[in-house]
């Protein structure tokens, strides 16, 4: 591996960035494991923070690269991490934009759309069980990860409420 | 929200400053996913997509690798003002938010240790997680309800292979697009 933890970053996010089919949330699990498991930049609790702070934060969620480049490496890691997640797949969209209306009949693409599906809801799913493991200490903890997931699947609410009351939760000392 | 009360065809053309000050407000609007905030601006208030070229822009954004809110801010941007559209629409869309999270950054690296706040991010954690599971579920439901089909397969060797034995997203990714994409052709 290289020294630098700007080059590290740089690879790591920028790869990440091709496959994270499914945005943000697809891409939680191999964030964690890179971040967590291989380079050891942060802690589980620390990743778990950053995933809230993201969440809470206004903007797409995939700024958690952001807030991960800035515990490796200050500002120009958090300005390295968050170029390296969106320029490659910035480029691809900007390509494919161009010749995708002339295809949209073509039965390859419905066929590359159909089958990328099943693949990004898996890596979704995988996202939510990392973080369960990092978020779900205790029963409480538990609890409220269960009671969102029915509030979240049967409603519209606007989910900064329900952000407002796990933090609150949080704070009430439960967790 | 009032999508289907989606007017005449679309005429009107949105200036560069214009379309980074749509994305801007869009950005910073949009706590918990900017889609709604997006398709209201475009389609409802400023009318520069119908209904259905949002969903077909939004469709291919979800399709592509990395964050689809970027996708789409490239998509839409580059469609009205070509590659510097692109990159004003993608301006406006990352510019505000990097700055608050810079500063909730700092702010972390400084009290990120006091009890109180891991706390209450731990609350907020539990409670997100929560609403992540619901939204895999609501992904989840159009494609189990089929019959007996290889998408939900896909869907679980996809989470085995990332949540159960981590092995790298690229690697379990170039495994099973293919696959995937190769059921979807021969099935239909």
């Amino acid at each position: 591996m290289n020294d630098s933890p700007l080059v590290s970053l740089f690879g790591y996010f920028a790869l990440l960035s091709l496959f994270a089919v499914g945005g943000a949330n697809a891409a939680i699990p191999e964030m964690h494991r890179i971040a967590v498991e291989v380079m050891q930049w942060m802690t589980d609790r620390q990743f778990a923070d950053s995933f809230a702070i993201a969440q809470v934060s206004p903007g797409p969620n995939i700024i958690i690269v952001t807030l991960i480049g800035y515990h490796v490496a200050g500002l120009p890691g958090a300005a390295v991490a968050t170029t390296a997640m969106c320029g490659p797949t910035c480029i691809v969209a900007f390509l494919v934009a161009r010749i995708w209306d002339r295809f949209k009949e073509a039965r390859w693409r419905i066929a590359i759309q159909a089958g990328l599906v099943p693949v990004s809801l898996g890596l979704i799913a995988a996202s939510a069980f990392v973080l369960a493991r990092s978020a779900d200490h205790n029963i409480y903890a538990a609890i409220i990860t269960a009671v969102t997931a029915l509030i979240g699947f049967a409603t519209r609410i606007n989910p900064l409420w329900i952000f407002l009351v796990g933090g609150l939760l949080g704070l009430s000392g439960w967790l | 929200m009032s999508a289907a009360a989606a007017p005449s065809p679309t005429s009107v053309r949105p200036t560069l400053s214009e379309l980074f000050r749509a994305f801007a407000v869009v950005s910073v609007s949009g706590f918990g996913g900017a889609l709604p905030w997006a398709r209201r601006k475009i389609v409802d208030q400023k009318h520069w997509m119908t209904a259905e070229e949002f969903n077909e822009a939004f469709a291919l954004s979800q399709f592509l690798p990395g964050p689809n809110v970027v996708n789409f801010s490239v998509v839409f941007g580059s469609r009205f003002g070509g590659a510097p559209g692109a990159a004003v629409a993608l301006a406006g869309l990352m510019g505000p938010p990097l700055v608050i999270v810079t500063i909730l950054a700092v702010l972390y690296a400084r009290f990120g240790d006091l009890e109180v706040l891991s706390r209450i991010l731990a609350g907020i954690t539990a409670a997100a997680v929560g609403l992540l599971i619901a939204v895999v579920a609501k992904m989840a439901a159009p494609l189990f309800r089929k019959r007996w089909d290889w998408a939900p397969l896909i869907a679980i060797a996809a989470f085995i292979g990332v949540a159960i034995m981590q092995w790298p997203l690229p690697l379990v990714f170039l495994v099973l697009a293919p696959v995937s994409v190769a059921l979807a052709w021969v099935t239909r």
